[in-house]
């Protein structure tokens, strides 16, 4: 049951992220950036669709990846804070998918290099989504960090909002590296993922990008957690009732 | 925006060994800006394995006004077209 709950929550941090950026779609600042949010919207949640058919597949309760999308309760939801944090404007967009693939990307290599020669078909399964998104989630760092640079050295306007995403982002980024008991069970089940290791890599690429893009790094920052454990901010409640009011509505409904 | 955000001029070639076409424009500030949003725009349906992009003003068009003198004299020279040339029998490799 441990592996449903790992693989559920890489999934679900992919869908909830997947569909802040779907928000966007025909809003972007211009028709090229608008395209490119939805493109990484469509990435992630072709992620958490694989994600959660396997799941389905691990839980063995004849339940389907929809039923995992669109029929959990909020405190079932394990994303992370950050990734249900609202749009913003467009800094504050840009900003979150920094630091989300800044985690995403060192994670999911190191898994993918752990589930190497393991013989559980599931996990096996498991390395070949990660191969497919490892090549997508390199774009979406590559694309955030040339806007974190572009916009942190634009103009006295841009660099603001940079300062203010960077300001209201930061302190969702700590629970990203604190182990839970999901955590530590994969750790004894030799595939599991350390996350100082991943911490390193992600403080890496964030001081990388910050001081090429004029900014700083909070200090002393309060670091907000919960999500892991289900217990999430405002933001996710309306998201899923959005998400999930037709299949809700109309059980089992079809398009 | 124009000023900022040039128009540049996409080439996309769709496989190997075959040549880059023109695609469309976008907007973009600089080179690599316009080399990911042509990324994004023009090959989400595998369109392409690469792309060239130019700013639109390096291009230098004929002018449509010219067309009499520049086009209309090949129109009555369809002894240009190589399917008149008799290949000798044997020729190989043509």
């Amino acid at each position: 049951m441990n592996l449903y709950h790992y693989i559920v929550r890489l999934a679900d941090n992919s869908h909830i992220l997947g569909h802040r950026l779907a928000e966007w779609c025909g809003h972007g600042p211009f028709l090229e950036q608008d395209m490119a949010m939805t493109n990484i919207a469509l990435d992630l949640i072709g992620q958490a669709r694989s994600l959660y058919n396997l799941a389905a597949e691990v839980q063995n309760e004849g339940k389907t990846e929809d039923d995992i999308a669109f029929l959990r309760y909020e405190y079932e939801y394990q994303n992370f804070l950050l990734v249900e944090q609202p749009n913003g404007d467009f800094a504050n967009t840009i900003v979150r998918q920094y630091f989300f693939s800044a985690y995403q990307l060192p994670y999911y290599k190191t898994l993918y290099e752990n589930l190497q020669n393991k013989n559980d078909h599931h996990l096996t399964e498991l390395r070949g989504i990660l191969e497919k998104a490892i090549k997508e989630i390199n774009y979406h760092l590559r694309w955030s960090g040339e806007w974190m640079i572009r916009l942190g050295n634009g103009t006295e306007e841009s660099h603001q909002r940079m300062v203010n995403a960077v300001q209201n982002l930061y302190k969702y980024t700590g629970e990203l590296f604190i182990a839970d008991e999901t955590d530590d069970t994969s750790l004894q089940s030799g595939f599991g993922v350390l996350l100082p290791e991943v911490k390193k890599d992600f403080d890496k690429s964030l001081f990388y990008i910050m001081e090429r893009s004029g900014l700083t790094i909070p200090e002393n920052e309060t670091m907000q957690t919960g999500g892991k454990q289900g217990v999430h901010s405002e933001y996710l409640g309306y998201i899923l009732a959005e998400m999930q009011y037709m299949q809700r509505a109309y059980p089992n409904s079809k398009w | 925006m124009e000023k900022e955000m040039p128009l540049w001029e996409v080439f996309i070639r769709s496989r190997q060994g075959l040549d880059h076409k023109h695609v469309g424009s976008l907007h973009a500030t600089d080179a690599q800006m316009a080399i990911e949003n042509a990324r994004d725009v023009y090959t989400r349906r595998q369109e392409g394995v690469s792309i060239w992009v130019v700013e639109s003003k390096y291009i230098t068009a004929s002018d449509p006004a010219d067309s009499d003198q520049l086009f209309e004299p090949a129109k009555d020279k369809a002894y240009r077209h190589p399917t008149f040339y008799h290949l000798p029998e044997g020729i190989k490799h043509i």
